[in-house]
């Protein structure tokens, strides 16, 4: 143990004179990375646990880490992961990554966690805890890069229905916010109607359906998510014609976007979260132990599907899920130079 | 001093369980037997045992409390709102809500209504509050009580020496007083309890408000332990204090309770699982391996009580 910490301290000397903004290459063969997950009970995050899978045991055969399991509390709660965090420590990994049941109900454990000298990263369910690294998701940029793409569709603007997600959630906010500043921004748009889809077909179908008929003709409807299907099929019912509806990355929307296009040459854009978000929140952990200055709060780009990469992104996308993608230790190389020059975080990686 | 041998009993299962949980621990994972693995391994323990004892003083006389949960998520809410920002108030809020748990028993005394039915709605009624208090997760919790869960005593971790201080305490209260008797009686013998003058509203009044006041000690240590709050802190904490609270020797029938068997029960439930965690077992497992080291107790519980003669 002495020896790998004196080993880690080299190599991080070592950096710390020499490249700086390159990719840390302090020796990790030795070091133990855990994932602390406090949900495994949707699609989202069965893709994630196994996007997980997929890097830690590719980093275990290149001898990049030790090894890299992963730990899922039995019930959502946080106490229990406070509790699991704690045994982490004791079981002496070196990095925890970590998606928190709460922002700030574990950082008294985290905290024991820093002044324990183990690294730990939270992404997707971040914590506030200082000491921690957070790989936040830009939900606000889910809003705005919504009202980008309608004002390059549509420059002589329109009328505009928001569907929103579950009231009261951080994310609904931050998304809504995002694209209150777009219409802002591009001022021939307007935003007629909304209502709470709460992230689900159909609920989205029923409220859409709901206030349709108190709404002017459509031009487009911009989203949250897990209910562009639901509104296309309102559209349908109430014999209207279909607009242009922006899509979360479901299997059931890329699908539906798919056979319209096939059909009628439908246009649109799909944006969400990749479960693999777990890779990044791996490799910045690695960063971290070789030796790496990283800057404490992270973006994570959203997954962005453009008319050109449907055919793609659906084959990426199992049936009743999310699209998924894959983060090298060289995409997160560029987010992290990036984030630390306060330059827009790189695209979502395609595969070659 | 005559030795009571079926309290003997009662309460050396527990730390033979934690006994053997430790050493199993131990043996999995060495660094846990320093000073700072206990600390880590234990301090989560701190709050689990105070709501243990809160649901052993609701035990003791024969009803059970499905709303400690939602009192200590309400109480850490307080914690990190009102206490922090304006202390006075904070302090007022909590006694009020001791005060409320005491209405509580004396609603289910006066009405002759079944406590499990009271408590459940109660449950809804703190998570409400909680949600109040402190809509979106946060909070900070005041720094000295942040100071007190973090103080590291010379030699003894602090959640030893709470659990040991708590266990006595609660033993020189329920087991070594005359007012022990009288509240351990009102849940063996209500009718011989009133025929000897004891008022059982004030009896129920008095252990509801007990209950209360450890409910409140939970709050304000997982607060400090967490340092900051949600509304869904603590909702297990329900099953994990009867669970606890069972294991230790206490029974639902009421009148039998033992505070030092309940001390040791909570720590046998936290303890579980971390040893469950550090056995590496598939999650989806956990639950069920946790209920089934709790029957397996429970089992020899009563094989132990048996072999005493106990009925």
């Amino acid at each position: 143990m002495a020896a790998r910490t004196l080993c880690a301290a080299l190599g991080a000397a070592l950096l710390s004179t020499t490249a700086m903004a390159e990719i840390a290459t302090g020796d990790t063969s030795g070091m133990r990375i855990a994932l602390s997950n406090n949900f495994a009970g949707n699609s989202w995050r069965q893709a994630m646990l196994k996007s997980w899978d997929e890097v830690s045991s590719q980093a275990v055969a290149e001898g990049i880490v030790a090894e890299a399991p992963a730990f899922t509390t039995a019930e959502n709660q946080a106490t229990e992961q406070a509790a699991q965090i704690q045994n982490l420590i004791l079981q002496g990994f070196d990095a925890i990554v970590l998606n928190a049941a709460s922002p700030t109900a574990l950082n008294g454990a985290v905290r024991e966690a820093c002044d324990a000298g183990v690294v730990v990263v939270s992404f997707d369910g971040i914590v506030t805890e200082p000491c921690a690294w957070r790989i936040v998701i830009d939900f606000a940029g889910m809003g705005t890069a919504q009202l980008d793409y309608l004002a390059e569709k549509m420059p002589e603007g329109g009328k505009l229905l928001e569907i929103r997600g579950l009231a009261g959630v951080f994310v609904d906010d931050e998304i809504h916010s995002g694209i209150v500043k777009g219409v802002e921004t591009h001022s021939q748009f307007e935003v007629v109607g909304s209502v709470h889809g709460d992230w689900t077909q159909t609920v989205a179908q029923r409220e859409v359906s709901g206030i349709l008929p108190t709404l002017p003709a459509i031009d487009a409807v911009v989203t949250q998510g897990g209910d562009g299907y639901g509104a296309a099929q309102a559209f349908r019912a109430a014999g209207r014609d279909i607009p242009l509806i922006i899509m979360g990355n479901r299997h059931d929307e890329l699908t539906w976007w798919q056979e319209q296009r096939d059909a009628t040459g439908y246009e649109t854009m799909s944006l969400s979260i990749a479960p693999a978000s777990a890779q990044v929140g791996f490799w910045v952990a690695q960063q971290i132990l070789a030796g790496r200055e990283v800057p404490q709060d992270l973006l994570l780009p959203t997954l962005v599907i453009e008319q050109d990469e449907l055919d793609y992104w659906l084959e990426q996308t199992e049936e009743g899920g999310v699209t998924n993608a894959v983060y090298t230790l060289d995409w997160t190389d560029k987010m992290i130079e990036a984030v630390a020059a306060g330059e827009p975080v790189p695209p979502t990686p395609t595969a070659e | 001093m005559i030795i009571d041998w079926r309290e003997l009993v009662r309460t050396s299962l527990p730390a033979l369980a934690l006994a053997a949980l430790l050493g199993a621990i131990f043996w999995l994972q060495p660094r846990a037997m320093s000073y700072q693995g206990l600390n880590l391994l234990l301090n989560l323990s701190i709050p689990i045992v105070f709501a243990t004892l809160a649901q052993m003083f609701v035990l003791t006389v024969g009803d059970l409390d499905l709303g400690i949960g939602g009192f200590v998520t309400f109480v850490a809410c307080v914690t990190v709102t009102w206490l922090a920002e304006a202390p006075l108030v904070g302090v007022l809020i909590l006694v009020a809500a001791i005060g409320l748990y005491a209405a509580v028993g004396a609603l289910i005394e006066l009405r002759n209504l079944p406590a499990i039915v009271v408590t459940l709605g109660m449950s809804f009624v703190w998570f409400g509050l909680a949600v109040i208090v402190l809509p979106s997760p946060g909070g900070r919790t005041p720094e000295w009580l942040i100071a007190a869960v973090r103080l590291r005593p010379p030699g003894i971790p602090l959640a030893i020496l709470a659990a040991v201080g708590i266990g006595l305490v609660g033993h020189l209260l329920l087991m070594r007083t005359s007012f022990g008797v009288v509240l351990r009686g009102a849940g063996g013998n209500p009718r011989a309890i009133t025929r000897a003058g004891w008022s059982m509203l004030q009896i129920r009044m008095t252990l509801y408000a007990l209950a209360g006041l450890m409910g409140v000690f939970a709050g304000l240590t997982l607060a400090g332990i967490t340092t900051s709050a949600d509304a869904n802190i603590a909702l297990r904490y329900t099953l994990l204090s009867i669970a606890g609270a069972i294991l230790g020797g206490s029974q639902f029938t009421g009148g039998r309770v033992s505070p030092i068997g309940a001390v040791l029960g909570a720590l046998v439930m936290t303890l579980a699982a971390s040893f469950l965690a550090f056995l590496r077992l598939n999650p989806d497992w956990q639950i069920g391996v946790q209920g089934a080291i709790l029957i397996l107790v429970l089992a020899l519980r009563a094989v132990l009580d048996r072999l005493a003669g106990e009925r």
